[in-house]
């Protein structure tokens, strides 16, 4: 194709990725007074930040009005293991009330509280009532909220356009190149600034609640254009996914199946879950099934039911039930609460999860158990960034979202992630705009950038013109196959070794990927682009799991089950260098002292204790099914 | 359904063009006809169709075909374009905007919408009648309309666009848009009809506008 | 999974279910039901059959009613009084928005079924003379109103037999005839909206916050209760004329 066909845009501000971060950058950058593009890979408000359910997380105090930003952040941080970028978790806790009643102000309709404020509900990890939510479709309702904003701003937008590489000009950001897939042409985007916004990279393991748009674009973006990434190795797994039928399987099922009474058996029809409950948790954790029952009637002073364990905790102990063959056919445990409530009140109190269960999986789970498994769910990780300005090490690139490191630590509480779209989109537009209007517009294309663009146009139309070549499909379910065997909730070193020599295979024989067909929405050729970034992810994952020899948060090493001093004080850190992914290991910022005193005192010991006592709660546990621990210290051994 | 699609992807057409992404219906995306049926190929199970006899796929037809069973909906986004946002009337003298459940209640039912333009498609009025687009906005956008009519802190009107530029007038309120919607939302009952009994309070009804006459002038 | 793929031309899928069937059986029925009223009014006789009044001729408003209601027509009228209000409630149900979509479908087959062809080419919806007049549907909502008090006056009536007080079969006709249609009535749409639809927000309004709901309620059972109260009308008024030509005799409960 000849350079004649590339469209030129120009703009001050280029935003990559249209869900929440994307869109909320777009409107800050806007506001501030910048010309700004956005460009989505599908259509516009189909991202995968519809899928949030739950609510997002903000101190407004509209339920306890004792709740403050204080104690947001200090949950955040608990949550995180404290290798959060205290910074960010400090902003975050402090802007998300704002950019909630923004998004009121902005038409968004939340749930109420009888004073007609925005109610607030519980979740995981919160001490108080904290998440605005709209019903169980949050996520929509903050899409919408932010697309029509972004509309009514007259912002330029670019529907199923993907960027294929960003374009540097003397180590500034000059721009990017897109595909349209709609028509298989290229655009040139030239601008002084781009917000990457474009989520995870969760598609790149098989069991994933993920958006089939979570590929790992961003990362891959940012590790070309010469940007650090850092904390890949944190992947959260949601602990209670379907396991099928075809696709269903990593569609969530909600915490709320658990709240309204759900319970977690074995194959052997075992409550495993008071095998799995952590030492510092005893004393708020009901130890018996009478206890637990008790608790779901009056729901106050009763200990909680073990199924209520912190989502990590229920992850690593439904995965350890499959591995020990205590798992049903399709490699779940059953969450029942077909037994457990009458079938009016789980249609009252379940209405979506009913609905959808008899829709995607031909099920009654008024009568019957489901069967769930952890899936993939959220990327912690991501791109370096500075708190306040969400800028990355690249003058010119920032990154907000799921796409950015920093926020959540080592774990990531329900509720945070919807807030940290808002709070650092917000962010990044604004700085992204103060930077583009602070420098000059960009000059002619020079001949080095011409020449740039004909060599990357080269190499993504590569896998058109290959008649025979890899199947870009079953690359990919190879690619899933080993993320979901050896770098899933439980890693060792011999897996993670085995998964990096074959991501390394894969990664050659991407190289003569074949997708023959036309230029014209051929939906091969996108998936071998793609692929591109969901390899470049599934390695920086892959390599930092490795460098990690402790156990924290979400990351659980079989090979070194605790967490350790040293490693809780440092970053992995990635970045591109010619022999491939360069790896430092770099000090965690340290809290200053005036923060600490946020901290109740015995805190973050405690939370280190839990870590290390996970394996042996099992090995110590009564319950005379010692597989898993014995499966565990095998490997510890 | 689209785990039929897909595997036909991976094996044998890798070209086929098909839009989709969160398959568990909540993002909207993938729409098509199913043996002529409008729907979402990812909450259609092969097992409720007929057995024995071939499945048709087809793109939803209202739409300029891109390729397959991918096709041009940018219709719908100029339409959602002309729609005046919301238009917050000013926060309460302690700085705080103040709804009640029962009212969010009803406009929550109209934010449910995933955006999958299953009514628009099977909608007659764009479907068969394409000299009325200009002049149509169609079911999805009387549904964003309500939500923001019937917002109880919108101080914006939007009658006039709907009588005129919307063309709810064009609505003959037979359904199909109810009848396809993923989300159940009552398009007809809950936005629609309401909306056309607004329209003929300000435009058809000699009583109340006499009334109005009243008002202006006490 | 053993799936073979076959590309068609585009737009090959009509539908291939019996999208017919409901279309068609809707047509039946509403041309039997006109078919039935415009006889039964023309016929201008065997109307009441003491003491149960047809639902076809009430209220009877002419002087020379078998049985007047009031009388606000002078002996002049000698055409049958049932012409004489027939078009209130005839005009509430044709402008009533769930037979608006029912005919629409099945007679005017604009469309006759979803994802089906229009057969109308020069298709203006409602908003030419006459389907703009649909916006009226208010007033034959305000106007049905006295009539559905009247047929509640009937039904008490049918109460009163000439040896006193007593039920007939007759009498449970007549209620359940007056019930069902008073469920059609207040399950109307626009009925909906003057209760509180009109409103943006039902805080500060109890009263028009719970008849809203109660006739939201309703109105989900509109089209069910359209279709009931449509066939107990005429049942009613065909009972009436068999007691009436001698053809039955009304059994007393008591």
């Amino acid at each position: 194709m000849s350079e004649a066909n590339i469209t030129a845009h120009e703009s001050d501000v280029l935003v990559v990725g249209a869900g929440g971060a994307g869109l909320r950058a777009a409107i800050e950058a806007a506001a501030t007074g910048a010309r700004t593009t956005l460009l989505c890979k599908s259509l516009l408000g189909k991202a995968h930040t519809v899928m949030a359910e739950s609510g997002i997380a903000a101190a407004l105090g509209n339920v306890h009005g004792e709740d403050a930003w204080q104690a947001h952040f200090r949950d955040t941080m608990l949550g995180g293991g404290s290798m959060n970028d205290w910074r960010m978790a400090r902003l975050l806790a402090q802007e998300a009330p704002g950019r909630v009643l923004e998004l009121e102000a902005w038409g968004a309709v939340f749930d109420r509280t009888p004073e007609g404020l925005i109610r607030q509900q519980d979740a995981g990890g919160h001490r108080y009532a904290r998440l605005a939510h709209a019903g169980d479709r949050t996520g929509v309702e903050i899409m919408r909220t932010l697309q029509q904003r972004a509309v009514q701003l007259g912002i330029e937008v670019h529907m199923e356009c993907s960027v294929q590489q960003l374009l540097t000009r003397g180590g500034r950001i000059s721009g990017a190149l897109a595909l349209r897939r709609a028509t298989g042409q290229f655009a040139h985007f030239r601008s002084n600034a781009v917000v990457l916004a474009t989520g995870g990279g969760g598609r790149a393991w098989k069991v994933s609640s993920n958006s089939q748009e979570h590929t790992g674009d961003g990362v891959n973006l940012a590790l070309q254009a010469g940007a650090a990434l850092t904390d890949m190795e944190f992947v959260q797994f949601h602990p209670t996914c379907m396991t099928g039928p075809g696709s269903a399987q990593g569609t969530l099922v909600s915490e709320a199946v658990r709240g309204a009474g759900g319970v977690l058996r074995n194959a052997e029809g075992r409550r495993f879950m008071f095998d799995y409950i952590p030492e510092r948790l005893r004393g708020e954790t009901a130890p018996t099934e009478t206890e637990a029952d008790d608790w779901y009637a009056t729901r106050q002073d009763r200990r909680r039911p073990p199924e209520l364990l912190p989502a990590d905790v229920v992850t690593r102990a439904i995965d350890a039930e499959v591995r020990a063959g205590r798992g049903f056919k399709n490699g779940g445990v059953h969450l029942d609460i077909a037994t457990r409530r009458s079938s009016d009140e789980i249609r009252r109190l379940l209405p979506s999860t009913c609905r959808r269960f008899a829709l995607l999986a031909g099920l009654d789970i008024t009568r019957e158990p489901i069967e769930v498994a952890p899936a993939c769910h959220y990327s912690i990780g991501g791109v370096r960034v500075e708190a306040e300005t969400a800028a990355t090490s690249v003058p010119g690139l920032y990154a907000a979202g799921e796409v950015a490191a920093g926020v959540h630590g080592a774990s990531r509480l329900g509720g945070n992630s919807l807030a940290d779209l808002l709070v650092f989109g917000r962010r990044a537009g604004m700085h992204a705009a103060l930077h583009a209007l602070g420098t000059e517009p960009p000059a002619k294309v020079s001949a080095g950038e011409s020449k740039d663009v004909a060599r990357i146009v080269r190499l993504v139309e590569a896998p058109l013109g290959r008649s025979k070549g890899e199947n870009p499909y079953l690359l990919q379910r190879e690619l899933q196959e080993c993320m979901q065997a050896h770098v899933g909730v439980f890693r060792t070193r011999s897996g993670l070794e085995q998964a990096r020599d074959k991501i390394a295979r894969l990664r050659r024989r991407a190289a003569k990927i074949s997708a023959a067909g036309p230029r014209l929405y051929n939906p091969a050729w996108h998936l071998a682009l793609d692929l591109e970034s969901m390899l470049a992810f599934a390695q920086a994952t892959t390599l930092a799991a490795l460098a990690r020899e402790e156990s924290r948060g979400c990351h659980a090493r079989e090979d070194f089950p605790a967490p350790s001093a040293e490693f809780g004080a440092t970053s992995i850190v990635l970045r591109s260098s010619l022999e491939g992914l360069r790896m430092t290991r770099e000090a965690v910022n340290a809290m200053p002292e005036e923060f600490r005193k946020l901290m109740v005192p015995d805190e973050l010991k405690q939370f280190f204790e839990e870590q290390s006592t996970w394996v042996r709660t099992k090995s110590t546990s009564g319950s005379g099914a010692a597989t898993p621990a014995a499966g565990n210290s095998k490997v510890t051994g | 359904m689209l785990d039929a699609v897909r595997e036909v992807q991976a094996t044998q057409a890798g070209d086929l063009a098909v839009r989709w992404n969160c398959k568990a219906g909540k993002c909207g995306s993938c729409s098509a006809e199913v043996n002529g049926i409008p729907r979402l190929m990812c909450m259609t199970r092969l097992d409720g169709l007929p057995t024995g006899e071939p499945v048709t796929v087809g793109p939803m037809r209202s739409f300029p075909l891109i390729r397959d069973l991918v096709t041009d909906v940018s219709f719908n986004y100029e339409k959602a374009a002309g729609i005046p946002s919301f238009q917050p009337v000013p926060a309460g003298a302690d700085g705080k905007r103040r709804m009640y459940q029962e009212d969010v209640e009803r406009i929550q039912e109209f934010h449910r919408c995933i955006e999958c333009f299953l009514c628009q498609n099977t909608c007659h009025v764009v479907r068969d009648h394409a000299d009325l687009r200009p002049h149509y906005s169609g079911p999805r956008s009387f549904v964003r309309i309500a939500a923001l009519e019937m917002h109880p802190l919108d101080a914006g009107d939007r009658l006039p666009l709907l009588k005129d530029g919307a063309g709810i007038g064009l609505c003959n309120v037979t359904k199909c848009c109810t009848e396809v919607c993923p989300e159940q939302i009552r398009i007809t009952d809950n936005a629609i009809i309401p909306l056309k009994e607004r329209v003929a309070d300000r435009y058809y009804d000699p009583i109340a506008a006499f009334l109005r006459c009243f008002k202006r002038t006490p | 999974m053993d799936a073979r793929v076959i590309r068609l031309e585009p737009h090959p899928a009509q539908r291939g279910d019996a999208w017919w069937a409901a279309p068609l059986l809707t047509a039946i029925a509403l041309v039997a039901f006109v078919a039935y009223a415009v006889w039964a009014a023309l016929q201008n006789g065997n109307y009441y059959a003491a003491p149960y009044l047809s639902p076809f001729y009430s209220p009877c408003v002419a002087a020379r009613c078998t049985h007047v209601s009031v009388p606000l027509v002078g002996a002049w009228w000698t055409l049958s009084p049932a012409l004489l209000v027939l078009w209130v409630p005839g005009g509430f149900r044709a402008s009533c928005y769930y037979y608006r979509k029912a005919y629409y479908r099945s007679l005017f087959r604009s469309p006759v079924a979803c994802a089906v062809p229009d057969a109308a080419r020069d298709y203006r919806g409602e908003t030419r003379f006459p389907l703009v007049l649909q916006n009226v549907h208010r007033y034959f909502f305000y106007l049905t109103l006295p009539v559905l008090a009247f047929l509640w006056w009937d039904a008490l009536r049918a109460f009163r037999f000439a040896d006193g007080w007593g039920l007939g079969l007759g009498t449970l006709v007549l209620c359940a005839n007056a019930a069902l249609l008073t469920l059609y009535c207040l399950s109307c749409n626009s009925c909906r909206h003057a209760c509180g639809g009109h409103l943006d927000s039902f805080h500060g309004a109890p009263i028009r916050s719970r008849a809203w709901k109660i006739v939201s309620r309703l109105n989900e059972k509109h089209r069910e209760f359209g279709w009931v109260s449509l066939a107990s009308v005429v049942l009613a008024d065909f009972y009436v004329r068999l007691l009436s030509v001698g053809l039955l005799n009304d059994p007393r409960l008591f």
